[in-house]
């Protein structure tokens, strides 16, 4: 089971878990997915030890998609 | 099946940390940059002690009754470079801690992003290790510490989110990945703000604190002086 997660000041939310095989569950993450691009956050997957990339589009056989905040320097 | 249509070969954009669009001015940090730069810090900090001491001397030679002038400016030579040093090792400053059970659960998230070690030594010290091609980063909650030159020297780099309602195990993942996505442009967004010798900014760090620098050093002396030296 895939699950797309959003840093926020829950600790992280859980906005949609799918399975490729389901295309339901797929059209319903990626409408969350693009929602919450929509609203500013970037989404990231762990792609190995030691190294994440960005994804502008939901990557359906991806164990976990987190979506966090933009960073800036202080 | 991808949302968006795309080709499901093309999910992955190049790996260039897209808030470098927000410093766009800035060049992207490097190693010879960072060489650059350090060199530049260790000059200023002979700029701002030189004079003082020099001043210092001459006062005393001139006329030893004014040694307690000479000691102010040699108090001077001393105190200036460890505010900069202090002001380094403040990026690193925890944040108040919020709702105990949202810290919880983004501990969790941050304890799937790291291995066991880097977990153990989180919960012991609050920062999270992670190497790095410019060399060893020390990743804490509004701040990252970037262990080179074989662990002799540490930049102090002020980086963070701007979400101050956010648990501090989430204030670390977003900079571990973006850390992950693209090292040099993380560099390149955070601001620095102090470069020196590893002691200097040790000793400013919290006692809590500390055990993560001397990992970080430990392992980039493991893995050479490398290109950053």
């Amino acid at each position: 089971m895939s699950r797309l997660i959003r840093m926020d000041r829950t600790g992280h939310s859980t906005l949609a878990e799918w399975r490729a095989d389901d295309p339901a569950a797929v059209e319903a993450a990626v409408e969350a997915f693009r929602r919450e691009l929509d609203l500013g956050y970037l989404a990231m997957v762990t792609t190995g030890p030691g190294k994440a990339e960005q994804v502008r589009e939901l990557p359906v056989d991806a164990d976990t998609v987190i979506l966090r905040r933009p960073i800036a320097g202080g | 099946m991808a949302g968006g249509g795309g080709p499901p070969g093309g999910l992955l954009t190049p790996a260039v940390l897209p808030e470098t669009a927000a410093v766009y001015w800035r060049p992207r940090v490097d190693d010879a940059r960072l060489r650059r730069i350090g060199r530049l810090w260790t000059l200023t900090t002979v700029a701002h002690v030189l004079p003082f001491v020099l001043a210092g001397a001459v006062l005393i030679w001139l006329e030893p009754l004014a040694a307690p002038v000479a000691l102010v400016c040699l108090a001077h030579a001393w105190v200036i470079p460890e505010l900069y040093a202090s002001r380094g090792a403040n990026v690193m400053r925890p944040a108040r801690r919020g709702d105990a059970r949202a810290e919880s659960t983004a501990l969790g998230l941050l304890g799937d992003l790291v291995g066991h070690a880097e977990r153990d030594l989180h919960a012991r010290t609050g920062v999270v290790v992670e190497p790095g091609r410019l060399g060893t980063w020390v990743v804490g909650e509004s701040g990252a510490l970037l262990v080179r030159s074989g662990g002799r020297r540490v930049d102090c780099w002020c980086i963070g989110v701007p979400d101050r309602d956010l648990p501090s195990a989430d204030r670390i993942a977003h900079l571990l990945l973006a850390l992950r996505t693209d090292e040099q442009g993380f560099a390149t967004v955070a601001n620095m703000a102090f470069s020196g010798a590893r002691g200097r900014v040790r000793r400013r760090l919290t006692s809590q604190m500390r055990p993560a620098l001397d990992v970080a050093c430990g392992r980039d002396r493991t893995n050479g002086p490398g290109p950053s030296s």
